[in-house]
C-alpha cells in the first residue's frame, strides 16, 4: 500500500537520511500536483522518501532499506512520476517515447499489486502517465502492442527481461529508460535469478549510460554488497548511495508456552495445536507460518481436527492448484478468514490485509527469516507486529529463544551473496547472440560490471562462449552445426534464427522439480479404469517414487490413497485413514543460520541464561550436565555409546542438516577405511549420529581411532572429491545446471509425453560427461552449485577449522539426554539415499525364501 | 578451498573391477548366462548377445544444435570391451538399434571406429537390424540380418506377437524394472524372462529403460513364470513380478 493509509507523516523512532548525503545534493521542489495530493491526505513525503527523490533526480543510484510499511514503494516510483510529469507534451506525429521506468519484482503477483496500488494516486493527481505489467501471464498480443507503444511505466521480472533483452530491437525498445527499480532486492540477489538479472542490468547499463537504478530491501547483513550489486563495477568496488530507515516499532514477539510436553525430536508441533487453536480464536486474523509443504499440511488437518466453531481455516503453498491458491487469496483480501497456514509463498511483500497475529510452527531458522515473516502482519510501520514462535522440539526451543533475542538485537543474518553461476552465463551469452553480433572482449567487459561477474576469470567466459557455440567439448564433433559463430570481422553471430526460437524457451533460472498433477480417481473399483476426477494440485516425482500403490499420504489437506500413475498424472482416492502412512519429508528446507547456531551454542554453555527457557528444557540440559558435559561455544563435543548391539557416535556441531550430511558421508568413509564398519548416519540441524559394528569409544581409548585425525581438515580433499563423484546430489544439481545453460531443454507443460525411454536422461549425460570429460565447464558449474548449496561445504570447512584441537569426547555407558532427539530421528529418516544394491539383495533373498517356503 | 577444480576419476578407473556373478538361466532348453553388464551369453555356441547399443545417440540431435556430450559411443564401446574381454565370444550378436539412427554408422568419429573394428576382429559378427537402423551399419564388416536362428532359439530386434513357437531372444524395448523397499525406489534396466522368451536391456550409455509393467509389454510373459533379473554392480537381481512397482 503506498504510504499505507493514515500513517502520521513522521514516524518517531525512524532515523532517516543522513544529512552530510544529501547536503550536496539540490533539493527537489515537489510539483503542485504531488504538493496537493500529499496535502489532501494530510501527509509529507518521508524524509527517506525525499532523499531517494533528490539522489534520482541528481542521477545517483540509490539502496533504500527499511521496514515493511515505510512506503518503500512510493519511494521507488516517486522519483519516475515527477520526472515524467514534468515532461513536455509529445507532439502528434511526434516518435512514441520508449519506456522511461522499468520495476522489476521477484513475483508475478507481486507486479500485479503494484500496478493496482500506482493506479491510484496517478487517477487522484490526474498523471499522464501509463503504467503496464509483462509478465509470463502477458497474453501475445498486448506484448506486441507494448513493443510499439511502450508504457512509461513497465512492470515486470527478471525473466521477461532477459526476453526484452535478447531481442534485436532491445536498443530501441530501452532507448528511453531513465531509472531501474528493484523491489525485494535482498531475495532476488541471493538466486540465480539475481544473477540473471545483474547480468541484464549490465546490459541496460550499457544502453544506457547514465542509468540510475533504485534497489528497495529489507535489512539485510552486507548491506555493501547490494550497494555494488546496483551499480556498474567499473571501476570495482563502486557503490550506490545508501538510504537506511531503522527501526518501525519493535515487534512484540514470544514463544508459544504450552502445559503440553515439548517434544524430543520431529517437526510436527502436534502437542501445540490447541494452543495455536486458542490463539486463533483469540484474533482477527492470523497467519500460520511454517517451513515445509508437508508442515503446512499437518498444522492444516491438525487445526481442522480441534475447529470445533467452524472457523473459516485455510491452507496456501505452492503446490496446490491454482485455481484453489486464487480463492484463498481472494478471501484473504476481503478479510472473511480468520487464519491462514502458509508456507514461504507468502513470504513476499504482497499484502495481505489486516494480520493481526503472526504465528510461526517450527524454529525460524534465521533470525532476518523471522523479522521478515513477522513483518507480514500490521503493515503499519508506527505500531508493533505481533507474533508467537511455535517450536517442534526441544532443540527448536533453544533455537526459537536465540531469534527471539536475535530480532531484539536486530541481528542480521541473511545468507552472503555468492558469485555468479556459469550456467546462468551460459543462457545470457545466447541471448546476448539472439539480441545482435558481439564480440567476447567487449562482452567480457561488460559480464565483469556485474556484480556477480566482477571475479569471473576470462578462461572462464572463453569455456561458456565455446560451449555456446558447440558445446565445448574436447571432441569437436558439432562445429558443423555451431549456434553461434565468429566470423571473419571477430565478431560472434547467431547461425541460425531458430536457434533464437530455442533460446525464448529455455529462458529462466528457476527450474522446479518435476512435478505431477495429483487427480483424484473416480472409478475405485479395484479392476475398473482409472478415469480422472478433480485436480488437487501438483506434488514432486520424486516424493512420488517412493510410493507404491496403496500407500497413503496428506496432501490437500486429505489423507490419499496412492493408486497409480498415468502420463503425467497421479491418481488418488480418498483414504478412510485418519494417519498417512508416509510421513511426507518434515525437516527443515532453510538450514540454520551461522549466527543463531552461534547463539544456541552459546546459551547451552551458559546456565546463566536457562531461566529463560521453559522449565522441561532447563531440566533437560542439567540432565545433560550431570550424565555427560554439554558443548561450550568453541569446542565439539563427541559422545560415544553403545546400544541395542550397536555402537553410536553423536556429534554436535549445530551447523545445518546440510553440512551434517555432508560430515556423516565423509565420516563414514573414514571410519569404513579405519575398520569401525559403520552402518549408517542420521543428520539433524544440530547434530550428527553414525553408528557402527565397532566400538568408536574403544577404538579411541586404544588408540587404534584418533578424533584429532577423523575430524581433520583434510576430508574436504579426497575424501570429499570421490564421493561426490558417485553422489546422487550431484546428478540433481547437474540436471538443473544443463537446463539452464540450455544443455537439456526443458520440459514443457503439455509437451512431456515425449516418455522416458525417448529423451537422454541427464544422470546417463552426467555419467558420460564426468568419465570422458572431467574438466567440462558444465560440470564446474555444477561442482561450485552442490558444493555451496547443497553440502554446504564452506561451513563445513570453517567448522573443521574451528574446532581443531577443541574436540571433547565422552566414553559413555549409555545415552546422554542431548542425543535422544537425533536418536528419535533414526529410522524415521532414510540414510544416504544411493539408490542401493542393498535393497535389491533384500528383496530377491525375500524371493529366494518365498521359493523355499513353498 | 579449490577442491572442485581437479576432479580425478583415475583413482576410481585403476580399481581392479570384481568379477561379476553370472546368472544360469535356462531358455527353451538352451543354457543362457546373464551378465550383470547387460549382455548375454550362449556357452554352447560361444555367442554373445548384446542390444540396443544406440551408438551415436549423443550425436544424433547435433542437426537439431542439440549438443549433447559425443563421448555415448565411446563409453558404450569401451564397457562392450570389458565384457568381449570377459567372455571371449567366437560369435556376437547385436540384437538391432545398434546404430541410433541411419546415418549413425557414418557419423562415427575415427578413434570410435578403430575401436569398434579392433572389437570385431577376429570374431563372427552379425548386425540384426532394427527399427532405428534398419540398412547394414554403412562401411562396416559384419552380416547383416533380420532375424538368426542359433539352436532352440530366435534372435529377433522386435519381440514377436503373442507366444513365440520356438525360444525367443529380443531387445527393442529396453525393459526395466522398479521395486521399492523399505520406503526407497530402487530402479534398473533388466532381463525380462519367462521359461520361452527373453528380452534383453538396452546397453547403450545414453538408453533408458522402459518399466516392463508398462502396456508395451503386455501378453509378451507368462505372469506366473516372469522374473525380472535386475541389473546389479556385481550381480543380477532375480525379482518376481509380483514384487514390481509401476512407473
Amino acid at each position: 500500500m503506498l504510504g499505507g493509509d493514515g500513517t502520521p507523516p513522521y514516524l518517531a523512532g525512524v532515523t532517516d537520511a543522513p544529512a552530510a548525503l544529501v547536503e550536496d545534493i539540490d533539493s527537489v521542489a515537489l510539483p503542485r500536483r504531488f504538493r496537493l495530493w500529499f496535502e489532501g491526505r494530510g501527509w509529507q513525503p518521508r524524509p527517506h522518501q525525499r532523499a531517494v527523490l533528490d539522489l534520482v533526480t541528481a542521477g545517483r543510484s540509490a539502496l533504500l532499506i527499511a521496514p515493511t510499511g515505510a512506503g518503500k514503494t512510493l519511494s521507488g516510483f516517486l522519483p519516475s512520476l515527477i520526472a515524467l510529469d514534468g515532461r513536455p507534451r509529445s507532439r502528434p506525429g511526434a516518435a512514441k517515447r520508449g519506456i522511461h521506468t522499468l520495476y522489476i519484482s521477484p513475483l508475478k503477483a507481486l507486479a500485479v499489486d503494484i500496478e493496482r496500488n500506482l493506479a491510484r494516486p496517478i487517477a487522484k493527481m490526474g498523471l499522464d502517465v501509463s503504467v503496464e505489467t509483462r509478465t509470463g501471464d502477458t497474453p501475445g498480443h498486448k506484448r506486441q502492442r507494448q513493443k510499439l507503444v511502450p508504457p512509461d511505466i513497465l512492470l515486470t521480472t527478471p525473466e521477461q527481461l532477459a526476453l526484452l533483452l535478447a531481442s534485436k530491437d532491445a536498443d530501441r525498445f530501452f532507448s528511453d529508460l531513465q531509472t531501474v527499480v528493484l523491489d525485494e532486492l535482498h531475495s532476488l540477489v541471493t538466486s540465480k535469478r539475481g544473477h540473471l538479472l545483474s547480468l541484464g542490468l549490465a546490459r541496460l547499463g550499457r544502453m544506457r549510460p547514465g542509468l540510475t537504478t533504485i534497489g528497495l530491501s529489507a535489512t539485510v547483513a552486507d548491506p555493501d554488497g547490494l550497494r555494488r550489486w546496483l551499480v556498474p563495477q567499473d571501476p570495482p568496488g563502486a557503490m550506490a548511495e545508501i538510504i537506511e530507515v531503522k527501526g518501525g516499532a519493535r515487534p512484540v514477539i514470544r514463544i508459544l508456552e504450552s502445559d503440553d510436553r515439548i517434544p524430543w525430536s520431529g517437526h510436527s508441533a502436534r502437542y501445540a495445536i490447541a494452543d495455536i487453536y486458542e490463539e486463533i480464536r483469540r484474533n482477527r486474523t492470523t497467519l500460520v507460518f511454517v517451513n515445509t509443504r508437508s508442515q503446512a499440511e499437518m498444522v492444516f488437518q491438525e487445526l481442522w481436527t480441534v475447529n470445533e466453531d467452524s472457523l473459516p481455516i485455510a491452507l496456501h503453498h505452492g503446490s496446490l492448484d491454482v485455481g484453489q491458491r486464487r480463492r484463498v487469496e481472494k478471501a484473504m483480501e476481503t478479510n472473511s478468514l480468520r487464519a491462514i497456514v502458509a508456507t514461504s509463498t507468502l513470504d513476499l511483500g504482497i499484502d495481505w490485509g489486516d494480520v493481526d497475529l503472526v504465528i510461526h510452527v517450527g524454529a525460524p531458522k534465521g533470525a532476518s527469516r523471522l523479522a521478515q515473516r513477522i513483518g507480514r502482519s500490521n503493515h503499519r510501520m508506527d505500531e508493533p507486529s505481533r507474533a508467537i514462535l511455535v517450536p517442534a522440539n526441544r532443540f527448536e526451543v533453544l533455537e526459537c529463544r536465540a531469534a527471539v533475542e536475535g530480532n531484539y538485537l536486530g541481528a542480521q543474518d541473511t545468507p552472503p551473496l555468492v558469485d555468479g553461476a556459469l550456467d546462468v552465463l551460459a543462457q545470457h551469452v545466447l541471448g546476448m547472440a539472439c539480441a545482435g553480433p558481439f564480440t567476447a572482449d567487449a562482452l567480457f567487459d561488460e559480464v565483469r560490471r556485474a556484480e556477480p561477474y566482477a571475479r569471473l576469470a576470462r578462461e572462464d567466459f572463453d569455456q561458456v562462449v565455446a560451449f555456446v557455440a558447440t558445446g565445448g567439448y574436447a571432441l569437436r564433433s558439432y562445429e558443423r552445426f555451431a549456434r553461434i559463430r565468429q566470423t571473419a570481422d571477430g565478431t560472434w553471430r547467431l547461425s541460425h534464427p531458430s536457434v533464437a526460437q530455442q533460446y525464448r524457451l529455455n529462458v529462466g533460472t528457476i527450474i522446479e522439480a518435476p512435478m505431477l498433477t495429483v487427480r483424484l480417481a473416480r472409478s475405485q473399483r479395484r479392476s475398473g479404469p482409472l478415469r480422472g476426477g478433480l485436480v488437487l494440485g501438483q506434488v514432486e516425482e520424486y516424493f512420488l517414487e517412493q510410493l507404491a500403490p496403496g500407500d497413503t499420504f496428506l496432501f490437500a489437506g486429505k489423507v490419499l490413497r496412492f493408486e497409480a500413475i498415468r502420463e503425467n498424472e497421479c491418481f488418488v482416492s480418498t483414504a478412510a485413514d485418519t494417519e498417512a502412512r508416509i510421513p511426507a519429508y518434515a525437516g527443515g528446507k532453510f538450514p540454520l543460520s551461522t549466527y543463531l547456531a552461534d547463539q544456541v551454542r552459546a546459551m547451552l554453555a551458559d546456565p546463566g541464561t536457562w531461566s529463560r527457557l521453559p522449565d522441561q528444557v532447563a531440566d533437560w540440559l542439567r540432565l545433560q550436565r550431570d550424565k555427560s558435559v554439554l558443548p561450550d561455544r568453541d569446542n565439539l563435543l563427541i559422545e560415544t555409546f553403545p546400544r541395542a548391539a550397536r555402537h553410536y557416535m553423536v556429534c554436535y556441531p549445530f551447523e545445518g542438516r546440510l553440512a551434517h550430511q555432508t560430515l556423516g558421508m565423509l565420516l563414514t568413509r573414514r571410519l569404513e577405511r579405519l575398520g569401525a564398519r559403520p552402518l549408517g548416519f542420521v543428520a539433524t540441524d544440530y547434530a550428527l549420529a553414525i553408528w557402527s559394528l565397532g566400538d568408536m569409544g574403544a577404538m579411541a581409548a586404544r588408540g587404534d581411532l584418533s578424533w584429532a585425525a577423523l575430524f581433520e581438515e583434510d576430508m574436504l580433499g579426497d575424501d570429499l572429491e570421490a564421493w561426490l563423484d558417485e553422489s546422487f546430489l550431484l546428478k540433481r544439481t547437474f540436471r538443473n545446471c544443463a537446463v539452464i545453460a540450455g544443455l537439456i531443454e526443458r520440459r514443457h507443460p503439455g509437451k512431456e509425453k515425449t516418455g522416458r525411454q525417448v529423451t537422454v536422461s541427464a544422470d546417463l549425460i552426467y555419467d558420460v560427461l564426468r568419465t570422458h570429460e572431467p574438466d567440462h565447464i558444465l560440470l564446474k558449474a555444477t561442482r561450485v552449485d552442490a558444493a555451496t548449496g547443497l553440502l554446504d561445504v564452506r561451513r563445513l570447512g570453517e567448522m573443521l577449522a574451528r574446532i581443531k584441537g577443541r574436540i571433547v569426547h565422552r566414553d559413555l555407558e549409555r545415552i546422554s539426554p542431548l542425543a535422544v532427539p537425533i536418536m528419535l530421528e533414526i529410522g524415521r529418516e532414510t540414510v544416504g539415499g544411493e539408490a542401493s544394491d542393498s535393497l535389491l539383495a533384500e528383496i530377491a533373498d525375500e524371493l529366494v525364501h518365498e521359493a523355499i517356503d513353498d | 578451498m579449490n577442491w572442485y577444480m581437479k576432479p580425478s576419476m583415475t583413482e576410481r578407473r585403476a580399481m581392479p573391477p570384481r568379477a561379476p556373478a553370472l546368472l544360469e538361466t535356462g531358455l527353451a532348453g538352451e543354457t543362457v548366462l546373464l551378465d550383470p553388464a547387460g549382455i548375454a551369453f550362449l556357452p554352447d555356441s560361444r555367442t554373445m548377445l548384446v542390444s540396443d547399443l544406440h551408438l551415436e545417440k549423443g550425436t544424433a540431435l547435433s542437426g537439431r544444435r542439440n549438443f549433447l556430450p559425443p563421448y555415448d559411443t565411446r563409453e558404450t564401446l569401451l564397457r562392450l570391451a570389458v565384457t568381449l574381454a570377459r567372455h571371449r565370444p567366437a560369435v556376437v550378436v547385436s540384437l538391432g538399434d545398434s546404430f541410433h539412427d541411419g546415418n549413425g554408422a557414418a557419423r562415427l568419429a575415427d578413434e570410435d571406429r578403430a575401436l569398434l573394428s579392433s572389437l570385431m576382429a577376429g570374431r563372427q559378427w552379425v548386425w540384426i537390424s532394427g527399427n532405428h537402423d534398419p540398412d547394414a551399419p554403412a562401411g562396416l564388416p559384419g552380416d547383416t540380418a533380420s532375424e538368426l536362428c542359433i539352436g532352440a532359439l530366435a534372435l529377433r530386434h522386435e519381440p514377436s506377437a503373442g507366444s513365440p513357437g520356438c525360444g525367443e531372444i529380443a531387445g527393442h524395448l529396453h525393459p526395466g524394472a522398479r521395486v521399492v523397499q523399505r520406503g526407497r525406489s530402487v530402479r534398473r534396466p533388466c532381463f525380462a524372462i519367462d521359461g520361452r522368451r527373453m528380452i534383453m536391456p538396452a546397453f547403450g550409455a545414453y538408453t533408458g529403460a522402459l518399466n516392463i509393467l508398462d502396456r508395451a509389454f503386455h501378453g509378451l510373459f507368462d505372469p506366473q513364470e516372469m522374473r525380472a533379473c535386475m541389473l546389479g554392480q556385481d550381480r543380477l537381481y532375480a525379482v518376481a513380478r509380483n514384487r514390481l512397482i509401476g512407473d
